[in-house]
């Protein structure tokens, strides 16, 4: 019976085909163009690492001073607390991290030297994030305290240095220095870049891994935001590092309440003895922050998208409303037909399951155009943002398709059901008399 | 008039009202409101950096290796890029504006005060900026080579003398600004800066920032084997130059790196991309949207023609003309769309409002509504005439056939 509807709504479709393909039209305009945000949304706005967000925590201090106005404290530490905080965190995973850059002067002839974009981080840092690698491995905490010039690469640059091969244990020259490259990482480029949203949380991957003690040890040129409130005293590079400037990101992992508690505690501790050294001036509500309070605290989410999605549903409104109208057009068209029926003795049960399955068929060919609209959606806006941020996530994976042709039947039958009520509930009399 | 009898036939068709006016009514929402969106995009776009941003173009130039000298390349780079044909001016600039990367600082009044220090940008260059920049000097006087310092991480800052923007000049001297030079000025460290000279306008390197329009020119360069090399030359010679000079800097035999070169106008456009792209997007929203409502339209009154054929077969046989027929329908169309652009305005209004408390948004301009409910009035009238033109086709005779 179910296919022999499915036949009818096909027939049904072709005796007017105009007045059809306007609504399927509708529907995957409308639903496509809602898929496009949704997509948008559902990666800017989603949770990076949805079975660790709420064990990974970034500690925020009082920074700034109460005399400027406007001032928000920066969302990293100063060399001072970031260096106290590694050293207190013995028992959980934790990491400093910040960005640097560095010329890489390549083996063997064929490769000019090139500029690349390198993180410092802890040992802890790859299990933390569950960082994939496809050839060996990170360091232990050892390398970190000796400094050890080790060096993981993405999955790129060992691509470009090496044609791809396992390269762990070969040479690379980063700034003069020897690094032996312990591990390679497969391809990974989380959206948003939680664990550093500060210049950009759409911002491409780093290419080269160090551990973080180095970038204060060799002096590396440092990259990323660089926030001061504070004169130096002095002029060396230790004045710096002394100085009152947040340029380091600091996680922890807490996978207990009570361990949050513990660690909130020793923070609490921490920031009220500096005070008492007459530092962190400011007052903060909150000092541990799990990845999605600190998505929302650093506003990852963009301003566009928020204002698209309003304006997303209200074209998928409009485009619905049209589909009511366009339905209650074509199953009143159909009128005297019904009344035939009606007239032979139809139940009314069996004209409202045919009609409700016309217009689902309607619906999932919206859904199936829509799929071809929403791609073309999301390509239009990789065009338009062009290489500004990583864009591998924006396009349909299974769950988008699936919710799309989903939402296209379901939002065509619900716009059908006055449309179909009506159509069940003619008077079969009445047309009956003009054949 | 027709008015009387049209609205009773409508009261018979309530829902068909209800949903083209509600189409129309979120049409127009958010028509007013992207259009609004576009226009604020296209004025934030629209502001001057206060460059000769047409003929300039930088490249990154990082040396490496232990012989590198970047006091003596660097000059030796400028003198060469200086003597090309077509070039008319060169600088060592420490970030370009509008370019979204930069350094910035706080400079007070009073040295040691916190207390309304005024944000700004720093560009540390050679005597070459102004020519280069092609920023206009409206007061004092321009750098000269003697006034450029050298200096690397060891070296501090000091005391100097500076070039500041009209608008920073005027946000440190409320009402005085334009008599700033002379006056002396303290950076975080408590250096102090005196301002020789003032620009009309200089950018800083961040669009979005709320002090775009303070910055501040110190003659200094830094040494820290990184450097930008930003280029003037003559009208239509721009892209030629890039090719050359990266040419001739890649064959200059020093171990060096050079990178992002670009043009200003290219950098800028990268750096508008999100709004540019935001606008983009709304545009192919109010094309898609007025498209569905118009086909909406047209396929809701070809239904109510169809259903009342032989009423209009019978009004014709009575003695309406064809144009009492189509004026009927334009009427009728006019009065839904009336009832949905009303909506539509406190709508679209009450949507703007919810922009404003939520997103760093201003209200819209008071003819935006109405401009609006005018174009749906029309894309209404528009997408009816064919429907309504058929129907004034309708032979009289139909009236009495069947029954």
């Amino acid at each position: 019976m179910f296919l022999y509807y499915i036949r009818l709504s096909l027939l049904s479709y072709k005796r007017n085909p105009v007045l059809s393909s306007l609504m399927v039209l509708a529907i995957a305009i409308g639903v496509g163009a809602y898929m496009v945000i949704f997509t948008l949304n559902y990666v800017m706005g989603g949770d990076p690492i949805p079975h660790k967000s709420s064990q990974l925590y970034h500690v925020q201090f009082d920074y700034g001073d109460p005399a400027f106005t406007d001032f928000e404290p920066p969302p990293q530490l100063t060399y001072i607390d970031a260096t106290a905080l590694l050293q207190a965190t013995v028992e959980h995973p934790r990491s400093a991290s910040s960005k640097f850059v560095a010329v890489l002067e390549p083996p063997g002839e064929e490769l000019r030297p090139f500029y690349v974009n390198g993180r410092g981080n802890a040992a802890d840092f790859f299990p933390m994030f569950d960082i994939p690698f496809q050839y060996g491995g990170g360091w232990d905490r050892r390398a970190d305290d000796t400094q050890q010039l080790v060096v993981v690469l993405s999955n790129e640059l060992n691509e470009r240095l090496f044609g791809g091969a396992n390269s762990v244990g070969q040479t690379i020259v980063m700034d003069g220095l020897n690094f032996t490259v312990s591990g390679v990482l497969d391809r990974w480029s989380p959206a948003p870049k939680y664990f550093d949203v500060n210049n950009g949380a759409f911002d491409p991957m780093e290419e080269a891994y160090i551990p973080w003690s180095l970038i204060v040890g060799q002096e590396m040129r440092r990259s990323g935001n660089t926030n001061c409130w504070k004169a130096f005293e002095g002029n060396s590079f230790q004045a710096f590092l002394n100085a009152e400037c947040a340029w380091i990101q600091f996680w922890v992992e807490l996978n207990t309440a009570d361990e949050h508690a513990e660690y909130l505690n020793f923070i609490n501790n921490y920031a009220a003895e500096q005070k008492q050294l007459g530092r962190m001036p400011m007052q903060i509500e909150k000092r541990l922050y799990d990845v999605n309070e600190w998505m929302i605290l650093n506003e990852v989410q963009p301003d566009e998208t928020r204002i698209l999605t309003a304006l997303a549903a209200m074209l998928l409104a409009v485009c619905l409303l049209n589909t009511v109208g366009l339905l209650l057009s074509k199953f009143l068209g159909k009128s005297s037909e019904i009344g035939v029926r009606l007239a032979l003795g139809a139940h009314k049960r069996s004209l409202f399951t045919q009609h409700v399955i016309e217009a689902g068929v309607i619906g999932a060919l919206g859904g199936i155009l829509g799929l071809g609209v929403a791609a073309l959606g999301l390509e239009g806006i990789r065009i338009l943002l062009g290489d500004m941020m990583t864009n591998d996530w924006m396009q349909l994976d299974l769950r988008v398709t699936f919710i799309t042709i989903l939402l296209a039947i379901v939002s065509t039958i619900l716009a059908g059901m006055y449309p179909i009520w009506r159509a069940c509930n003619i008077n079969p009399a009445s047309h009956l008399k003009t054949q | 008039m027709e008015i009387g009898p049209i609205y009773r036939a409508l009261m018979r068709n309530r829902l068909g009202v209800i949903l083209i006016a509600a189409q129309i009514a979120f049409t127009l929402t958010v028509i007013v409101n992207a259009v609004y969106i576009i226009n604020d995009r296209g004025e934030l776009m629209a502001r001057p950096s206060g460059t000769d941003e047409a003929n300039l173009f930088f490249i990154n130039n990082i040396g490496y290796g232990d012989t590198y000298n970047e006091a003596v390349v660097s000059a030796e780079d400028l003198d060469m890029i200086r003597q090309l044909p077509g070039v008319t001016a060169a600088t060592i600039i420490n970030a370009i504006p509008v370019s979204g990367s930069g350094s910035s600082t706080g400079m007070a009044t009073v040295a040691g005060r916190i207390e309304g220090v005024v944000p700004t940008a720093v560009y540390t260059v050679d005597e070459q900026a102004l020519s280069t920049l092609g920023v206009e000097l409206v007061a004092g006087r321009d750098f000269t080579a003697t006034d450029v310092r050298y200096r690397n991480d060891s070296i501090a800052r000091g005391d100097n003398e500076i070039i500041i923007t009209v608008a920073m000049a005027e946000a440190l001297f409320p009402g005085e600004g334009m008599q700033a030079v002379g006056r002396t000025i303290y950076d975080v460290n408590q250096n102090a800066s005196v301002i020789i000279g003032l620009v009309a306008r200089l950018q800083a390197p961040w669009p979005q920032s709320s002090f775009v329009e303070n910055s501040m020119l110190i003659p200094e360069v830094y040494i820290d084997n990184s450097a930008i090399y930003l280029v003037r030359t003559e009208p239509g010679q721009r892209d030629r130059l890039m090719v050359e000079v990266e040419e001739r800097l890649a064959a200059s035999g020093h171990s060096r790196i050079l990178r992002n070169n670009r043009s200003l106008e290219e950098r800028r456009a990268e750096s508008y991309r999100i709004d540019s792209a935001m606008s983009t997007i709304l545009v192919a929203v109010i094309g898609t949207l007025m498209f569905i409502t118009a086909m909406g339209i047209v396929g809701l009154a070809v239904f109510s023609i169809n259903r009342r054929r032989k009423q209009i077969g019978t009004r014709r046989a009575l003695g309406a003309t064809r144009p009492d027929i189509l004026r009927y329908f334009l009427l009728e169309n006019l009065l839904i769309s009336t009832v949905g652009v009303v909506a539509g305005a406190v709508l679209a209004i009450a949507f703007n409002l919810f922009l404003v408390q939520n997103f760093d948004m201003s209200r819209i301009d008071w003819y935006y509504a109405p401009a609006g409910m005018v174009v749906l009035l029309i894309l209404g009238q528009l997408a009816v005439i064919g429907p309504a033109i058929s129907a004034t086709r309708i032979s009289p005779a139909l009236a009495t056939r069947s029954i």
